[in-house]
């Protein structure tokens, strides 16, 4: 276990001690809220960081499993490719934005927006989600603990989410949908995966009606 | 004009067709009626605005030297993205390639694009759907766009690219996103967006993780860390309120700001918003270099204009009025094959004719270049095409020279407003220079 402080070596040390590192394990000491803290990874490394952190936390990670000890800013894990990115607190606006793959996992709540535009990326909020979440979402799951925000996966097109508590409302183009065994499934493996105890049933499944998936003029009340 | 008499014989004043409701404009209305949807189409604004045309070179005099042609030196090499990347572009000539997407264009044309970009000496740039092996192949210095859908956006490609474009807006369509048809997603296509093949894909119209040039520092700061600080930032604007613009952009830490004006070509929006939203390139120029100026930045952090620049005059007042180097997309599509009589029957066939052509989110390009059909695509000759390409942007690169020359500046960037006089008043204000043979320069400058 190697230690990096921050506040002593700067962001750009920091980060490019990371990225030149083959792998290991890594502790990242006095983050301060600091911005773009780890991202850019690409090794099979993990990635303690002992306080809060500022925006794009673990950005673009690929393979690398980072954890932060605190609570993230806006676009933590935002389109992270693989690996594992895990916030012990709450999360900012943006959470997993646009991210393609690896699994995103917020302990605490996750602010608006949550896993928009999200290209295949799995995430698996503890608490509560606020609005626009998911929107625009293409592929992946979002796995929400607590309730949603409004407009929930407004203009969703693939991606699958699921919700334990309550959906202020649904945006544009979404619905709720039947839970499969399939489905039930997946879940469960995105829960244990994550490590956080809920019971798989108590979940609602929501998707895309994928009646906005060509543009009709005779539906242009929905947009 | 002839006397008209109706069928009884009486005079009636001759038919007269109303300017406000001119032939076009007709025509438009029973499309309307006709279908209930707007008009979407490519390319950027038609209606006729102040240009580069509306203004003149004054040429060398008893005060000012002009150089040999043919044998004083007259550069045109240019460095992009020097204030902050460890790995600049270097530039034989001020004329880089605008960014289309492959979705949008051919793999065909996309490599064409590459192959006279090569051979010129200058850049390409990617668009909505990511970076393909193909493109990445072909083009010696690519820029890489980062677009608010983040299509094909991935950490590898970015290490990959010359240079990051941040897309902020473009100048057919300020602040408006934009949607590929189900036609011409295919499998390719569908893939590298993460969509499924065949629906309507919609491009967003902001940043999904940003608002704001507070943020936006943040994101460029995160690209910089993400690529070791090797790689210029371009921060791409749509000719809305480029004074402001340039200068949140440069706040934000940008290398170099793109600005597009409305004559900036588009793959597909609707008509209403090309032609009424943004301004003409001409009104851009100025404001955006009086924001570089007064930040201490000009010439530090670059400025590339686009937007319906078309031949080396046009490259050579542009950058009088200040940009560091130019972009074509439009025109460079032109070159290519883009809009030529040679498929005149072609057109005809799709209610169009060639000239006038831009149903380019429809996917049946005769020429081969705006569509994802194999049998249309195979139309385009990279090579050749690519060859046309090189041979356009050289003699741009000449023209622009030969108007230096004239000038007496032994660079092309040593042109400048005092080289330039304007034939209207709108253009004079605009350009900020004075109305030919008159020392008046109308308009208040913004700032």
């Amino acid at each position: 276990m190697s230690t990096l402080d921050l506040q002593e070596l700067g962001l750009r040390k920091v980060n490019s001690t990371l990225h030149n590192a083959d792998a290991g394990e890594w502790t990242v000491s006095n983050p301060s809220g600091q911005h773009a803290i780890a991202c850019g990874l690409d090794k099979p490394m993990t990635v303690d960081i002992q306080g809060h952190v500022g925006f794009y936390c673990a950005g673009m990670n690929q393979q690398a499993d980072v954890t932060v000890h605190g609570h993230a800013g806006v676009g933590v894990g935002e389109n992270m490719m693989s690996g594992v990115v895990r916030v012990k607190g709450n999360a900012s606006q943006a959470a997993g934005a646009t991210a393609h793959g690896g699994l995103l996992v917020i302990e605490g709540d996750a602010s608006s927006r949550c896993g928009i535009s999200m290209k295949g990326v799995d995430i698996v909020v503890g608490g509560s989600v606020g609005h626009m979440s998911a929107f625009m979402a293409q592929v992946g799951n979002l796995v929400i603990c607590g309730d949603a925000g409004e407009a929930l996966g407004d203009s969703i097109y693939e991606a699958r989410l699921f919700v334990a508590g309550s959906v202020e409302s649904l945006g544009a183009d979404c619905i709720e949908k039947e839970m499969t065994p399939e489905h039930l499934a997946t879940l469960t493996d995105l829960l244990t995966r994550a490590g956080i105890d809920a019971d798989p049933a108590s979940f609602r499944r929501y998707g895309s009606a994928r009646q906005l998936y060509h543009f009709d003029i005779d539906k242009a009340d929905a947009y | 004009m002839d006397d008209v008499t109706d069928q009884k014989g009486v005079a009636r004043a001759a038919p007269r067709a109303s300017a406000t409701f001119d032939e076009y404009t007709l025509s438009e209305i029973r499309r309307a009626a006709t279908t209930g949807i707007y008009d979407i189409r490519g390319a950027g604004a038609k209606r006729a605005l102040p240009h580069f045309d509306d203004l003149l070179f004054l040429g060398a005099s008893i005060s000012r030297y002009p150089l040999e042609g043919y044998r004083e030196k007259c550069g045109t090499d240019v460095i992009l993205g020097d204030r902050f990347a460890s790995k600049p572009l270097e530039l034989k000539i001020p004329i880089t390639i605008a960014g289309m997407s492959f979705g949008s264009l051919s793999g065909q044309a996309k490599e064409a694009l590459g192959r006279g970009a090569n051979a010129a000496g200058t850049s390409t740039t990617t668009g909505d759907g990511g970076m393909t092996v193909e493109e990445r192949g072909h083009s010696k210095q690519l820029v890489y766009q980062y677009l608010p859908s983040r299509y094909g956006m991935n950490p590898d490609d970015l290490r990959k690219a010359d240079a990051i474009e941040i897309v902020v807006g473009q100048g057919a369509k300020p602040g408006g996103g934009g949607m590929l048809l189900g036609q011409k997603i295919t499998e390719r296509v569908a893939g590298m967006r993460s969509l499924p093949v065949g629906i309507d894909q919609r491009s967003a119209c902001r940043h999904p993780d940003w608002t704001g040039p507070d943020d936006l520092e943040i994101k460029i700061l995160e690209l910089r860390e993400i690529t070791n600080w090797e790689k210029p930032i371009f921060v791409k604007i749509g000719g809305s309120r480029p004074y402001y613009d340039t200068a949140l952009a440069v706040k934000s830490g940008a290398d170099v700001i793109v600005l597009d004006g409305m004559q900036g070509g588009t793959a597909a929006t609707q008509n209403v918003f090309i032609e009424h939203v943004g301004l003409p390139t001409l009104g851009c120029i100025r404001p955006a270099v009086k924001a570089l100026q007064e930040l201490d930045m000009h010439r530090k952090v670059q400025l590339i204009v686009s937007g319906g620049i078309r031949n080396g005059a046009d490259v050579a007042k542009a950058l009088a009025l200040g940009a560091d180097a130019v972009s074509v997309g439009t025109a460079a599509l032109v070159a290519l094959g883009d809009n030529d009589p040679r498929w005149e029957s072609d057109y005809q066939a799709l209610g169009s004719t060639a000239g006038a052509y831009d149903a380019w989110h429809e996917g049946r390009d005769p020429a081969g270049i705006t569509t994802q059909d194999p049998k249309l695509a195979s139309r385009l000759d990279p090579v050749v095409a690519g060859k046309r390409l090189a041979n356009y942007l050289g003699v741009m690169t000449l023209e622009a020279q030969t108007i230096a020359r004239a000038c007496g500046k032994n660079h092309v960037h040593n042109l400048e407003p005092e080289d330039l006089c304007a034939l209207t008043v709108e253009s004079a204000a605009m350009a900020q220079v004075p109305l030919a043979g008159t020392a008046w320069v109308p308009g208040t400058p913004l700032g």
